[in-house]
């Protein structure tokens, strides 16, 4: 699709004006000054296409479904259009040694330059066999592509984290990008599926400034993970306040009313859905009346529960009763033990004379 | 192990073995201490109102004439702290629900701004006493590596607590895994220190109001 | 471990028991108990905190009775007891404490501190870790009769002066009367005035009573140095005579100790509950008076305070009497702030007074600083008590400090104003 983005837009009918809404309010949300929507904008407008490569590996399609197939078309969706993607499994038209070789293309035509991005996680079992493309393990083409890459984006919490396959037993040995790849710079935008506007909102802060946003420590951009959805959440007074939904149908579930007692990980989950919501801003989880999973943490899978509240044991406590059978069994040897020295003393008990009052 | 998976483990399998060791720990100390047994008086008794164990284990909470005047300081620092500890462990709404999965007892919370007041006021007391433990004759005479050691792990879980709601210095879910190990370290140290008066206290006043009561002295 | 070691820890194991140990467990340190310790209040010596009195009392506990103290002793982690601790301890568990029991009732959690020394007080006897002047009068009392050293003839003497002047007969070895009367040494000794009290009294009310010549000491050192073997010797003695002689009641004189030893340690110390029921003068005369059978003729009028014996009052639990019976006698009877079983500690019991060092003289002038701030804060030149011990030391202190302050005993002072 040739000519500059704005052009491919306006056929779609948005307007330059709706656009420069658009990215108003994605330097908002990223937290940039006012002045960033604008020159955002005009970077994007006007942006050469980048070349593109998104490697599919252990994954279940779930993100690329979140971020094109939204019920109606979006600008997120548009966006995708700036950008020349060269390499996308489902997407493409291409098949076999086609679309390999496209790839392989691009690699070469972009060297250095191109975005990769990957979904899915990465195994590392058997030589990771567990998941080829055209023959090839999904480790032995990662490193082939990030060697040529100009950044890279772990989309989804199994590129960036392991996610899923990655969850106790992990019988795949699957791992997240970062361990695999150490010397390329990586953006992690968990979520399962992550928010839309966050990919697309790192894929304008890339075109606009040629660089990543600022990440925290876990790689995730720190303008959408900043704050926990407890922090963001619109039913956090009722948590304040110490009222509960106590079970999914119950007066305080349908008052709206806190889920935390009903499993929700809002309190140390880092993400946006609370402010960006979902479906073009239609609703999230805890609007919708089931608390967070937590989806965007690494092993949130494996955090004890989705329906345990956090400050509930994780795991059922199984050793207690048998420890305090084993300490109450310690106590009674130690009372017949402490009852035979008192007595073995009572009965060596010599009457004491007036003789033992004189110091020996 | 990242901060989820340290979480994770603190609610799992440390609070488990957390648990285990202060069970395994009461058991052995409590069987220990009250085996020992003692001679029953033979004396005539003297009833007295008023005078009885049990008046005593209630009656020993309130000062003794005189003495919130000589000894300020450990009376009401003792009270707020303690009064503290209660409200901020049974009061706050995540930690009923923990009693209530561990116990099946719940009852309601208290609005967490109150619970978050109580945890200030407390950790503020805690200071005021240890300082007074430090500045004191008296206590800083008495005082051994104990007493610092069970003022610092009665401490951290509430500071640790506090910090976490409050979002300061590390992330909540780190710090709020922080907070549970710290209750889980409060827990194993508890039936082998001075902690453990939690318990026994009962036990002494009730020995101690059962003996004079025998002789009609309500104390 | 020396010879006299053994025998402090075998003493200790022995007497080590439920209550100690939930005691030591409990103690968080929070130091009130010296606030309720006159040895410290007055001397603002940390030294004189009364749980730090039991501290080696403390260690044997936690090397003998707990599992971690018994493995922190075989991998050497805890400190032994020595005798030179000891040594250094008397002073703490002997002149610097009354066994008054007023930090027992003030421990936040409940320790029944004196409770300890007492029997921490066990295991220094045997291993003869006590003052001279205790010792001593333990001597006196197994080998003569009384810690004074008294003898019956000399008791007789007394006995027949109070004949002379109040002409009443005073019954002795009398089978069948009611009352064994008991009398203390310093009462014979120093308050004869006591005796003839109690003559008036008896014949007064028609009530029968004797003395026995082989019981007539109430007192009892044994308990004091805390050595019950001994203690159990001394009060088999009045136990014997009152049960030969078929009494329905022992009546205790005012002092403080000896009532504690033959109302409440007795039983415990021979090992069965009495054949008799042993009576505190005080509550005698109470009862007198509920009945009607005290009258008084006249009223002392000059103003007075009440000093309360600890081991009465405190530890003996006679709480009402003294105070109904201040007021049928006294028209200006001043409440002091800590009164009943509140009252402080005159400075010697629980043997204290029978320990002549220097050291241990001062200390007691010191610890009378309390009283004294009492009897000033009152106003009054007359303070009444009802145990001969008390008086005798609080009067010792009135001398060292040269006030003008007279005492009384409250059974004497009742006497004096008894309608004829």
């Amino acid at each position: 699709m040739p000519g500059p983005l704005i052009e491919s837009l306006a056929r779609q009918g948005i307007t330059r004006r709706t656009f420069l809404k658009y990215c108003a309010t994605l330097a908002s949300m990223m937290a940039l000054p006012p002045s960033a929507g604008r020159a955002m904008a005009e970077a994007m407008a006007a942006a050469r296409r980048p070349s593109v490569i998104w490697l599919p590996f252990q994954e279940c399609t779930g993100c690329t479904e979140s971020i094109t197939r939204s019920h109606s078309p979006t600008i997120e969706g548009m966006i995708f259009d700036m950008i020349s993607l060269d390499y996308q499994e489902t997407l493409m038209a291409a098949a076999g040694h086609q679309a390999e070789a496209a790839r392989l293309d691009a690699m070469q035509d972009n060297a250095g330059k191109y975005l990769l991005i990957v979904d899915g996680s990465v195994p590392l079992g058997l030589d990771g066999a567990y998941s080829c493309i055209g023959g090839r393990s999904n480790v032995e083409m990662l490193k082939e592509a990030a060697q040529g890459a100009a950044a890279i984006v772990a989309v989804g919490t199994c590129a960036a984290f392991g996610g899923i396959p990655k969850a106790n037993p992990n019988p795949t040995g699957a791992v997240p990008v970062s361990d695999i790849v150490k010397d390329r710079p990586i953006v992690n935008i968990p979520g399962c599926p992550p928010i839309p506007v966050v990919m697309t909102g790192v894929l304008a802060h890339y075109l606009t400034f040629g660089s990543l946003p600022e990440l925290d420590d876990k790689g995730r951009p720190k303008a959408f993970f900043g704050e926990t959805i407890h922090d963001r959440c619109y039913r956090r007074p009722f948590y304040d306040r110490g009222k509960f939904a106590k079970t999914f149908d119950d007066e305080g579930a349908r008052n709206g009313w806190c889920l935390f007692e009903l499993g929700c990980k809002g309190p140390v989950t880092h993400n946006a859905c609370a402010t960006a919501k979902w479906n073009g801003g239609t609703s999230w989880p805890v609007e919708s009346g089931h608390g967070c999973l937590g989806c965007s943490e690494p092993d949130f899978w494996d955090a004890g529960g989705f329906y345990k509240a956090l400050s509930v044991p994780a795991d059922p406590l199984r050793i207690a009763g048998v420890a305090a059978a084993a300490g109450a069994a310690v106590g009674v040897g130690l009372s017949f033990a402490n009852r035979a020295k008192k007595g073995a003393a009572k009965k060596a008990h010599q009457p004491v004379t007036l003789a033992d009052l004189e110091k020996s | 192990m990242n901060e989820l998976q340290f979480l994770t483990w603190v609610r799992g399998p440390g609070l488990d073995l957390a648990v285990g060791l202060f069970l395994l720990g009461m058991a052995w100390r409590l069987f220990e201490i009250y085996s020992l047994g003692r001679k029953q008086d033979l004396a005539a008794p003297r009833h007295a109102a008023g005078a009885s164990g049990l008046h005593t284990v209630f009656r020993r909470s309130m000062p003794p004439p005189g003495m919130l005047k000589r000894s300020p300081v450990s009376y009401l620092g003792g009270y707020i702290f303690h009064i503290g500890l209660v409200v901020v462990v049974f009061g706050f709404a995540p930690h009923i629900l923990l009693i209530r999965n561990l116990t099946g007892l719940s009852w309601p919370g208290l609005p967490s701004q109150f619970v978050d007041l109580a945890a200030v006021v407390t950790m503020a007391a805690m200071v005021v006493v240890l300082v007074d433990r430090i500045n004191k004759p008296v206590k800083r005479f008495l005082s051994t590596f104990e007493d610092w050691f069970t003022w610092m792990v009665t401490f951290l879980p509430v500071l640790t607590g506090w910090m976490a709601v409050q979002h300061l210095l590390l992330p909540y879910t780190t710090m709020l895994a922080l907070h549970i190990l710290s209750v889980e370290v409060l827990l194993v140290v508890l039936p082998f220190t001075k902690l453990l008066h939690v318990f026994t206290l009962f036990g002494s006043r009730w020995f101690n109001g059962k003996a004079n009561a025998h002789k009609g002295v309500p104390v | 471990m020396s010879a006299s070691l053994e025998k402090v820890t075998q003493t200790l194991k022995e007497v080590i028991d439920a209550p100690i140990a939930s005691y030591f467990e409990s103690c968080v340190h929070c130091g009130l108990c010296a606030e309720a310790c006159l040895f410290y209040t007055e001397t603002g010596d940390p030294k004189y905190t009364p749980i730090h009195k039991v501290e080696p009392l403390r260690r044997v506990y936690e090397q003998e009775y707990t599992l971690l103290g018994r493995l922190k002793k075989m991998v050497g982690l805890s400190r032994p007891i020595t005798d030179e601790e000891l040594d250094q301890w008397q002073e703490l568990v002997y002149d610097s404490c009354t066994l008054c029991g007023r930090c027992s009732l003030i421990c936040p959690v409940g320790n029944d501190i004196t409770y300890m020394i007492r029997k921490f007080r066990e295991g220094m006897a045997v291993s003869g870790h006590v003052p001279d002047g205790i010792r001593g009068a333990t001597q006196r009392t197994v080998e003569i009769g009384g810690p004074m050293g008294l003898k019956w003839p000399a008791v007789a003497n007394v006995l027949k002066k109070a004949e002379e002047s109040t002409g009443l007969t005073i019954p002795v070895d009398q089978a069948g009367a009611d009352y064994l009367v008991l009398l203390s040494s310093m009462e014979i000794v120093n308050y004869p005035e006591y005796i003839e009290a109690l003559a008036k009294i008896f014949h007064k009310a028609g009530i029968s009573f004797t003395l026995a010549s082989d019981a007539f000491e109430a007192t009892n050192a044994g308990i004091q140095i805390g050595a019950s073997d001994i203690a159990r010797v001394i009060v088999s003695r009045i136990v014997d005579a009152a049960e030969r002689l078929k009494v329905k009641y022992v009546l205790s004189p005012e002092c403080g100790h000896a009532y504690t030893a033959i109302r409440w340690e007795g039983p415990n110390l021979i090992g069965r509950p009495y054949q008799f029921e042993v009576v505190h003068v005080l509550e005698f005369l109470d009862g007198l008076r509920q009945k009607g059978a005290l009258k008084m003729k006249d009223k002392f009028a000059e103003p007075l305070i009440l000093h309360d014996p600890c081991q009465i009052v405190r530890r003996g639990g006679v709480l009402q009497a003294p105070e109904a019976l201040i007021r049928e006698v006294a028209e200006n009877y001043i409440p002091v702030a800590d009164q009943q079983k509140w009252n402080w500690c005159c400075g010697g019991g629980g043997g204290a007074s029978a320990i002549h060092t220097d050291e241990a003289e001062a200390l007691r002038a010191k610890a009378f600083g309390v009283k004294k701030r009492q009897i000033e804060a009152a106003g009054v030149k007359t303070m009444v008590t009802f145990c001969a011990n008390c008086r005798i030391v609080m009067e010792e202190a009135i001398d060292h400090y040269e006030m003008d302050t007279k005492l009384l005993g409250l059974t004497e002072l009742l006497a004096e104003h008894l309608e004829d």
